[in-house]
């Protein structure tokens, strides 16, 4: 018998428009088609979705969690990127 | 301290803080050993789950009523698929844990095991089997394992209808004539000691325990869980005007709990070794469905091959 | 026939074609060949079965004897039943299931498009309604007859030898009775002659693509829009209808 193994593919829907696409699970389907349409039955039951995207998962690059500190720790220190950094009077309103 | 023992520490650490183990990260082997396991032994039990109830489909006595319970065994296929996505995340494939299903190395839940006889049935499963499901269910939602833990809200989110589709079929029954009545008593006279034994054996008896729940697997023992079914049970059948076909439940104040009788180990033993009354049945059913369905995956495959050969063909020339 | 007796036995026909139907397909339930199809599959049961309740609560109306959609679906006998004899033939394989889904999804896609222009305002707004789930059904057969005849040399054999089988099953859905030529003098039935040459010209397509052979057969099967049904109803209804019938007057 022929290879009868569907890939994987990872689904994305937008639950309403105006939000990003987000990432719900994965399925199982012959082709990019059929798995638009598997994504629709499966994780659009109960009108979750407004648009869906696929990606097989094989063509998904990951960055590696055991580089976390190098790639996140950095940013934790740079607090002058967030607005609470500059002390401002009470007084000044609209900003 | 070697590597392993330092890097189990720091896993330990982060499980102990609450914050979720995702696919990628270091885990023991072990752990995901364990997941792999639990997730696919539930994955099957929805998978299995579906036939007992998909019995009455076709059987189902009014169009409302085939709605709902068509509905809900779907909703079953759903949450299999959630699961056997969530097991995929641990780098096995659906196919082999399917394998695992069909020759018999891997368990499910026995209370599928167990036959639907009347259409009461359908609502004593909604609601004994369902309710007894959503309490060891819904601490899986802050299981430690991330996939697992957000595949489980999304079961959770959807299970919740089910229980009440199951509560309302008995409910109307409850109200019906007098045979639809007989029919009530005798399901549950079925279906309650089944839906016991659902949490699993005793603590004392239960050697995986210890170690899922210090993994924040398991947030719950069995027997706590199993507490919490009979406490709820018996106040919901009075609303049903029914007896829970167990003597000795009785409150008991010092505890602030209801008593209960000894569950039958040996039925349960039994039935999980394979000797229920519907084992080899719904076995043989998913394998049936399964091998029937080969050329159909086969054929879309090979669909998909060529297609995508001749659009790169066409890309070619263009 | 007067109007109001040739609606109700029209909007019986429709409804008991889509709970037929959506009966077979809730036959796989639980049984498909990947899970992805089992939820599939039982999405399109569940869209029919939902027609069918719309349809059969209207045909009740339109009687005008106080029967609802549950004394329709669950007390009628086989020869009150009015549903073309494609839909009441068994799923034997996911072959047969598919090549009878796309017979009754193109059939049914045009004919509510049709529908959408009649006087009667319930059943142009049934159509629009039932439109919406009808064009995603034609699309998932379709692509299925094309992926199966395409696929491999056994799934092409398979789909040949259901299309050719199921092939004598296809003629009614299309062809006109008392019934319907009452109510398209009325302004309220489809011309369901006029809808064969784009049917047949998406037949064609389809099976082109599927690199499937047209079947030549011309004796076309009918009955069942006039009570006459194949032996396959009567297991159908004894299922179906096994709770109301033994439990006369019962709730549930």
């Amino acid at each position: 018998m022929k290879n009868q193994n569907w890939p994987l593919w990872e689904i994305f829907i937008r639950s309403k428009q105006g939000l990003n696409h987000k990432h719900v699970g994965s399925l199982h389907a012959a082709d990019e088609k059929m798995a638009i349409e598997n994504a629709r039955d499966v994780y659009t039951r109960r009108s979750e979705g407004v648009s869906i995207w696929v990606v097989e998962s094989k063509h998904i690059t990951a960055s590696d969690p055991s580089e976390g500190e190098a790639l996140y720790e950095p940013a934790n220190d740079k607090v002058y990127r967030h607005p609470t950094f500059y002390d401002l009077p009470d007084e000044l309103k609209h900003m | 301290m070697t590597n392993i023992q330092a890097l189990e520490s720091r896993f330990q650490a982060k499980v102990d803080d609450e914050v979720k183990i995702e696919p990628k990260d270091w885990m023991p082997e072990k752990y995901r050993k364990t997941l792999i396991r639990q997730i696919s032994q539930h994955a099957h039990s929805e998978i299995v789950g579906m036939l007992p109830e998909g019995n009455w489909i076709t059987r189902a006595p009014s169009l409302r009523r085939k709605l709902g319970l068509l509905a809900k065994v779907q909703d079953e296929a759903g949450h299999g698929l959630y699961l056997y996505s969530a097991a995929e995340t641990l780098g096995v494939e659906r196919a082999d844990l399917i394998e695992q299903l069909h020759n018999g190395t891997a368990k499910y839940s026995s209370i599928f095991n167990y036959p639907t006889t009347s259409w009461a049935d359908i609502g004593s499963i909604g609601w004994l089997v369902d309710g007894a499901a959503i309490m060891n269910q819904v601490p899986l939602c802050r299981c430690s394992y991330g996939p697992y833990a957000r595949a489980m809200v999304r079961v959770c989110k959807e299970e919740s209808f089910h229980q009440r589709q199951g509560f309302e079929i008995l409910l109307t029954l409850s109200k019906g004539t007098e045979a639809q009545k007989e029919m009530l008593q005798e399901s549950v006279n079925r279906w309650w000691w089944p839906a016991m034994m659902m949490f699993g054996p005793n603590d004392a008896d239960s050697p995986h325990t210890a170690q899922s729940m210090k993994w924040k697997i398991k947030r719950f023992t069995n027997d706590e869980l199993r507490q919490k079914f009979v406490d709820v049970s018996v106040e919901q059948a009075k609303i049903l005007n029914i007896t829970l076909p167990d003597p000795d439940i009785k409150w008991n104040e010092e505890r602030g709990h209801y008593d209960y009788g000894v569950i039958d180990w040996e039925e349960f033993w039994n039935v999980v070794k394979g000797n229920g009354p519907c084992n080899h049945e719904r076995i043989q059913t998913r394998v049936k469905a399964h091998e029937e369905g080969a050329w159909v995956r086969a054929a879309a495959m090979a669909h998909a091959e060529k297609r995508s050969q001749r659009n790169s063909k066409k890309e070619q020339v263009a | 026939m007067d109007i109001q007796k040739a609606l109700f036995d029209y909007t019986l026909r429709l409804g008991d074609n889509a709970l037929i139907l959506g009966h077979r397909l809730s036959e796989w339930c639980g049984r498909g060949p990947i899970l992805e199809q089992d939820i599939a599959m039982t999405n399109i049961a569940l869209d029919l079965i939902g027609q069918a309740r719309s349809l059969l609560q209207y045909a009740g109306e339109i009687e005008g004897k106080g029967r609802t959609e549950d004394d329709l679906a669950f007390l009628r006998d086989i020869t009150a039943y009015r549903n073309v004899l494609l839909v009441e033939q068994p799923n034997e394989d996911f072959a047969f299931t598919i090549v009878r889904q796309f017979f009754y999804d193109n059939y049914s896609f045009h004919f509510y498009t049709a529908l959408l222009q009649s006087t009667d305002e319930t059943l142009a707004a049934i159509a629009e309604k039932s439109l919406k789930e009808v064009r995603y059904h034609l699309r998932y057969s379709s692509e299925w007859m094309i992926r199966l005849g395409d696929g491999t040399e056994e799934s092409n054999q398979k789909m040949q030898k259901a299309l050719n089988q199921m092939w004598m099953y296809n003629g009614e859905l299309l062809t006109m009775n008392e019934t319907d030529r009452v109510l398209l003098a009325a302004g309220i039935g489809v011309d369901l002659e006029a809808l064969k040459p784009a049917c047949e010209a998406k037949l064609a397509e389809i099976l082109a693509a599927a690199t499937l052979e047209m079947p030549t057969g011309t004796w076309m099967q009918k009955g069942g829009k006039e009570g006459k049904h194949s032996e396959h109803l009567g297991f159908i209804l004894a299922e179906m209808q096994y709770l109301q019938r033994a439990h006369p007057g019962a709730t549930w």
